[in-house]
């Protein structure tokens, strides 16, 4: 049997395995509630998707938030005017997303580097802006877009499912996607487009999109035009975070547009290269590490240090209660800033960087990540 | 290359089943350790725990942070109080009341906080895992209508009860009205109900406004109402702006207004928008024109005390309303000042006040209720009449769970005597002439449908 197919089925089945059992490995972690469990699947897919476009063409897109957004709201307007079955917001949130991403991409993929990045940064400002104004209609503006209990749903009515007191909710054929079903849902989803992105490095596709990155000049050359595989990537990655932000909806019938803010871009960059850049594993991880600082150490507050420090002697734990507090509740920034700050300088290929040299610290050089990752250039000058 | 097999075609059928069992197993585990996974009654009863949990969601970051902070430390003091220690504020003053200083129901008050953001999704992120993780069986705060909405809607389909904070759109019991939701707070009609005759006596039937209003739907009802208000006494309105929210310069929407023919500026600002805003208005100069004869003037109708304390001078003399304010006389004011006063040494804002109050309300509804149940404690809630909480007789209106009580204009103090001093109280307008029947046409278009109590 093929080496390095045996190792990408024990990746999928590890990974497959880790993302199901979240809920019984979290729990020491106070993270196995279904609302961030499914933030972790969500940005999971998110990040993966970006990864595709940047850990393997090396183009920085700073405007992926957009297409996030506009995958919300496509569902969302599925919700109002067709159905609370979820299939369709979620292919509808695609599609759009899809549509958004190939004219956004086809204009800013005219140039490259930093051009390339701020065009596109300078598209999701715009559609962050528009939002908020001519859009109005469409977004409902600072509010956001949610549902009514007078919204057309033609589909559901026509089926029989008739208007009650209280707001619908989004489902699958009849199981409502909030709470630990919502959650099985998007892991699924994750798993799928997981599995799709391992296809997609795998494939001559990606080889392409990874020669582009190593020296584009060079494809021109030998006779590739490489805009297209460019456009595909970009188009590919846009659906990603097209279905992150359909699912986003699917959990919680809302849609705003502080989703496309450029903060909501930056974060899945920091994302990626927190995880590592161009590794299949490493944006889930630094996904999820960031929505952890985001959700459970802004929610620290100084009664729950007492607490944790209660056992030391009166007036050292409130110098700790002092200290620590600094870094958690509202300064939870501070924290991620800090670890963003040590994982650039010590492990610029992200955590799964760590994670290779720990399998090579413990003589396991080749440890099943370790053929995933492709050729990283920053990771490889740090080690030598 | 191409002779090879691609990674992924070499597993035998039998291996997929193997592998598709073992997920199977793995996937259902979960369901037998999560929380609702046995019947209960309803979402996140406390059972025969010795304490209950309650959900402070506010924001500390953004352009509403002071707020924030400051309804934080109310949510601290009213815990406090209900757990029977401090010198109880306004437990003494309130009446009705059923609260005996033990906790709630004899169970001990503890409460989790989060960071609104004053972001929608980062607000119901946050209320999502106070309910999920932390099992709070009420969530409150806020101080942006716009997460007021987003976290009341979450709390209807979650099957809890949401005791808004400091929100003021038209909306938020309006047409974004729900079951689960409360509002102590008044609300952008009221106030315009409120200015009408005042600014009358003082500025004339003969006025020409505009408007600059936060792109929200606290501007937006905020300033529907004050235009009804202001055309009912014979102004009329030059032009209505939309300004982003946490704009931070406004230059270029103040600059259009010293070429216009407006003689009066109305602000629907709030916390630093509104103190930018007001700022840069009196730095062009706008205080010191005249036009068609008539003094130019600024009017901010929401007002808050710690919007004054960041403005400065430029707020004196300036009209605008208020929910409450620390200088009021009553026993219950006195004794909420007092109490928040020794514990932070500065007077509460209204933000403060009303979290406080709606945090004391919902003990109260709790205990007459006898159950956390939400569907009981919103019957208690309906239509309950109390006093002694710092604005008079009050009603929770049971058509659309609306608090109706009197309500303060205000002005810039001339003289200030202290750096809290800034607002001096120049009507308090009576309730009856701040309602509206509930379908009212700025209120139509929502419905609070049933309520919700999560059970599943």
């Amino acid at each position: 049997m093929n080496k390095s197919a045996t190792s990408d089925w024990l990746l999928f089945l590890c990974f497959t395995v880790a993302v199901l059992a979240m809920p019984i490995w979290l729990k020491p972690f106070g993270a196995d509630y279904p609302d961030l469990m499914q933030r972790f699947a969500i940005f999971g897919i998110f990040a993966i998707g970006f990864n595709i476009l940047f850990g393997l063409t090396g183009y920085l897109s700073f405007g992926h938030a957009a297409f996030l957004g506009a995958g919300s709201y496509a569902a969302l307007w599925s919700y109002k005017l067709l159905t609370m079955n979820v299939i369709p917001a979620v292919i509808f949130s695609i599609i759009i997303a899809g549509i958004f991403a190939f004219l956004i991409g086809f204009v800013s993929l005219r140039r490259s580097g930093i051009y390339f990045s701020i065009l596109t940064l300078a598209f999701a400002q715009m559609s962050y802006n528009l939002a908020y104004s001519v859009l109005m209609p469409i977004t409902n503006g600072e509010t956001g877009l949610q549902l009514n209990l007078a919204d057309p749903r033609i589909l559901d009515r026509a089926a029989g499912i008739e208007a009650t007191n209280s707001l619908p909710l989004p489902n699958i054929f009849g199981v409502a996607t909030t709470g630990m079903p919502g959650f099985y849902f998007c892991a699924v989803i994750l798993i799928i487009g997981f599995f799709i992105a391992l296809r997609i490095t795998r494939s001559p596709f990606g080889m392409m999109l990874k020669a582009i990155k190593s020296n584009q000049t060079r494809m021109a050359y030998t006779g590739f035009n490489t805009r297209p595989y460019l456009l595909w990537a970009f188009v590919i990655s846009g659906m990603y975070a097209g279905l992150a932000g359909g699912l986003m909806a699917v959990t919680d019938p809302l849609a705003g547009a502080e989703r496309m803010q450029w903060t909501a871009s930056g974060e899945v960059v920091l994302m990626t290269i927190l995880g590592g850049v161009g590794t299949l594993i490493g944006p889930v991880l630094g996904a999820a590490l960031i929505k952890y600082f985001e959700n459970i150490f802004s929610s620290f507050n100084k009664s729950e240090l007492q607490e944790v420090f209660a056992f030391l002697p009166e007036g050292l734990a409130d110098i700790m209660v002092s200290v620590s507090s600094m870094f958690v509740g509202k300064s939870w920034h501070l924290t991620l800033g800090l670890v963003f700050m040590i994982v650039v300088i010590f492990l610029p290929g992200g955590i799964m960087e760590g994670v290779r040299r720990m399998g090579r610290m413990f003589g396991i050089g080749k440890a099943p990540k370790e053929p995933l990752s492709v050729a990283n250039t920053q990771g490889s000058q740090a080690n030598g | 290359m191409s002779n090879k097999k691609t990674p992924l075609n070499t597993w035998t059928r039998r291996d997929v089943l193997k592998a598709s069992a073992a997920s199977t197993a793995i996937a259902g585990a979960p369901m037998f350790f999560t929380r609702n996974a046995y019947g209960a009654d309803y979402l996140n009863n406390p059972g025969d725990a010795s304490s209950v949990t309650l959900g402070f969601n506010v924001p500390q970051s953004g352009a509403y942070a002071d707020e924030g902070a400051d309804e934080l430390r109310a949510y601290q003091l009213a815990v406090e109080h209900l757990n029977g220690e401090g010198d109880g504020g306004m437990m003494n003053t309130m009446q009705p009341s059923a609260l005996k200083g033990n906790g709630i129901l004899g169970k001990k008050v503890e409460y989790v906080t989060g960071d609104t953001q004053t972001k929608s999704d980062a607000a119901r992120a946050s209320a999502k895992r106070m309910i999920e993780k932390d099992g709070a069986v009420m969530i409150t705060g806020g101080s942006s209508s716009g997460v007021a909405v987003a976290v009341q809607g979450l709390c209807q389909e979650a099957g809890v009860i949401f005791m808004a904070g400091l929100t003021h759109s038209n909306d938020t019991t309006g047409k974004d009205r729900k079951a689960n939701g409360f509002r102590h707070f008044f609300n952008g009609y009221m106030s315009g109900a409120a200015l009408g005759p005042v600014l009358e006596k003082a500025y004339g039937k003969e006025r020409r406004a505009y408007h600059l209003t936060a792109d929200y739907n606290w501007g937006w009802t905020q300033e529907a109402s004050i235009v009804a208000s202001t055309e009912n006494i014979g102004w009329t309105t030059d032009q209505t702006v939309k300004t982003p929210v946490g704009a931070g310069d406004f230059s270029q929407y103040i600059t259009p207004i010293l070429n216009s023919d407006a003689d009066t500026l109305v602000l629907n600002h709030y916390g630093k928008d509104m103190i930018n805003s007001l700022t840069q208005a009196v730095q062009f100069g706008l205080r010191d024109k005249s036009v068609n004869g008539k003094d130019f003037q600024i009017i901010v109708p929401l007002y808050s005390r710690l919007m004054a304390q960041g403005a400065g001078d430029n707020v004196k003399g300036i009209f605008g309303s208020t929910n409450w304010h620390w200088s009021l006389q009553d026993e219950g004011s006195k004794a909420f000042v007092k109490s928040f006063g020794a514990k932070y040494g500065n007077p509460p804002s209204q933000a403060a006040h009303t979290c406080y109050v709606q945090a004391l309300l919902y003990a109260d509804a709790v205990e007459r209720a006898g159950t956390f149940e939400p569907c009981q404690v919103v019957a208690a809630l309906e239509g309950h009449k109390f006093d002694g909480m710092g604005n008079g007789p009050t009603e929770y209106r049971a058509e659309d769970h609306q608090c109706f009580k009197d309500v303060l204009v205000v002005k810039g103090k001339e003289n200030p005597s202290s750096q809290f001093d800034l607002l001096e109280i120049v009507e308090v307008t009576p309730r009856a002439q701040v309602e509206y029947p509930h379908d009212h046409e700025m209120f139509s278009g929502g419905a609070l449908g049933s309520c919700n109590n999560g059970a599943a």
